[in-house]
């Protein structure tokens, strides 16, 4: 029962959340709308506590709420953007097209979803898994081992992207 | 049975913030003054007095709290009100936080939240603590305050990768992430008579994290966040209590960096060569409890003397020491301990 508020309670905050980013009264500014981020990204660490993932949790703080986010507001702030005032919006073909298709993705979503939860049978962890289950110890063992492979290509891949980085932001005529 | 351990748990948070932590972190604003006064040939504040009572000046954290309470709060013209009044908050209660999982004396008693990898909450509780930087120099609407902050937001960023690597090293030798098992694991003699404390096997990861740590606490030698000298300062526009917050963080943290560093480099609440079974019960744990306490204040003072004796570095020195220098030796200090471990 417990659970179940708790649980509430950050659901609640993680949309609100996420509806500030890109509802216009608060999100007219950008910073307001990253500080909006920020909450959903930390509220969402709050979900994973409560399935015990609590290494998945604290990545998503570092990785997210400290990295990613903070980059956000660094390039908020460098451009030193501020209230943003929209033009009225004007309805084009390409916006009704959009909408169609967010509203279609959505109903998918939304049906498969609640076929999911209408048919999902919880798996009763033994106290033993549970006790380990989410752990540093098994993630890593689970990275290092059955997931080898794809975790050796993220590796790569953002290697790619550092190195992309370095060279968009090279000076021109080689280094210095 | 709920309700009698929320209010435990609420009576240990009491208890380790205000009477300790705070506590320890006000008297540490008068250590800086008196110590810095020591370094620099003068008196240093002494005046503070009730009564006749003057105590050497330490009645003087209790006449900056009032000052800071009664002063004006100041707003300047188009700054941002809700990020102006989140940003100290953030701070401030991102580094409190922190303290929850300090084991403070042996099992779970003395601890707020022991958890499993309490270490790596430090970590990601901690990281918040730029928003509070990066936030109130923005907020602030002013372009000195704007510098400051990126200047401490890229600061933060960059030395929060070495301090945690750092830690790695400490994670492989003694098999865990719970603080109070790397405790546990530090009570152990090497050789019959070295204590197997962190700062033993790995000295290079103490030093790292200790320098590290101190460029995370925005202090000289680097404080170019705050460059009082060049009025440069994510908290430039802040004044009163909203500046206090900003001021007690920073001893606060000084008092945090000193736990961690004690609890996993200096074997937290242990007193080595003692042998437990000759004291009587009640008495050892008050005894490794002020052990604890007695480790923590050393290694304030060992900051305190550390940012009074060193100048400021320039910030072009600042990136290198972070990216090439601190990075690359704490990358080499993992992959040595790895392989030491692997061997033996």
């Amino acid at each position: 029962m417990a659970e179940q508020i708790v649980f509430y309670i950050l659901a609640t905050g993680v949309l609100l959340g996420a509806l500030a980013v890109v509802v216009p009264p608060f999100a007219r500014n950008p910073l307001h709308a990253a500080v909006a981020l920020l909450t959903t990204f930390s509220l969402m660490a709050g979900l994973f506590v409560m399935l015990s993932a609590h290494l998945l949790a604290i990545l998503q703080i570092v990785v997210y709420a400290g990295a990613v986010m903070i980059l956000f507001v660094f390039a908020i702030m460098l451009l030193n953007l501020r209230k943003q005032d929209f033009s009225p919006a004007k309805i084009t073909a390409w916006k009704i097209l959009g909408a169609a298709a967010a509203f279609l993705i959505a109903t998918r979503i939304a049906m498969v979803a609640g076929a999911a939860v209408s048919t999902h049978t919880a798996v009763d962890l033994s106290l033993e898994q549970y006790s380990t289950f989410g752990s540093v110890h098994d993630v890593g063992i689970a990275l290092a081992t059955k997931y080898l492979l794809p975790f050796e290509i993220t590796a790569i891949l953002l290697l790619v992207a550092v190195i992309g980085a370095l060279v968009v932001t090279r000076r021109q005529g080689g280094l210095r | 049975m709920d309700w009698m351990f929320m209010l435990i748990a609420l009576l240990k948070v009491l208890v380790v913030l205000v009477v300790f932590v705070l506590m320890l972190g006000a008297v540490l604003t008068w250590v800086e003054r008196r110590m810095s006064a020591l370094i620099q040939d003068r008196l240093g504040p002494n005046r503070a007095q009730i009564g006749n009572v003057r105590a050497w000046g330490l009645l003087h954290p209790i006449a900056d709290m009032f000052k800071a309470f009664t002063k004006e709060d100041f707003v300047p013209a188009g700054a941002n009100r809700m990020l102006f009044f989140l940003a100290p908050a953030i701070a401030l209660a991102s580094t409190l936080a922190c303290f929850a999982v300090i084991p403070f004396g042996p099992g779970e008693h003395f601890t707020i939240a022991p958890l499993d990898s309490g270490m790596l909450f430090i970590i990601a509780i901690g990281s918040f603590g730029i928003y509070g930087v990066a936030l109130g120099g923005w907020a602030s609407n002013n372009n000195f305050g704007l510098l400051g902050a990126l200047r401490g937001a890229a600061q933060l960023v960059s030395y929060e990768v070495t301090m945690g690597l750092n830690l790695v090293g400490v994670f492989a030798v003694f098999g865990t992430m719970s603080l109070s098992q790397l405790v546990l694991g530090q009570g152990e003699l090497l050789w019959g008579w070295l204590p197997k404390w962190g700062v033993v096997v790995q000295p290079v990861g103490f030093v790292l994290f200790l320098i590290a740590s101190m460029a995370e606490n925005k202090r000289a030698p680097f404080d170019l966040p705050e460059g009082e000298s060049e009025i440069i300062g994510y908290f430039a526009e802040f004044s009163a209590m909203r500046f206090a917050t900003f001021f007690l963080t920073e001893f606060v943290e000084i008092v945090l960096i000193a736990a961690i560093a004690a609890t996993v480099f200096f074997g937290g609440w242990q007193i080595p060569w003692l042998d437990p079974q000759g004291v009587a019960g009640g008495f050892i744990t008050v005894a490794q409890i002020g052990f604890f306490v007695f480790k923590i204040i050393a290694l304030c003072w060992l900051q305190m003397l550390i940012r009074w004796t060193l100048p400021r570095f320039r910030y072009d020195q600042l990136m290198n020491l972070g990216w090439k220098v601190l990075l690359p030796l704490s990358l080499a200090n993992i992959v040595v301990t790895a392989i030491v471990l692997a061997l033996s």
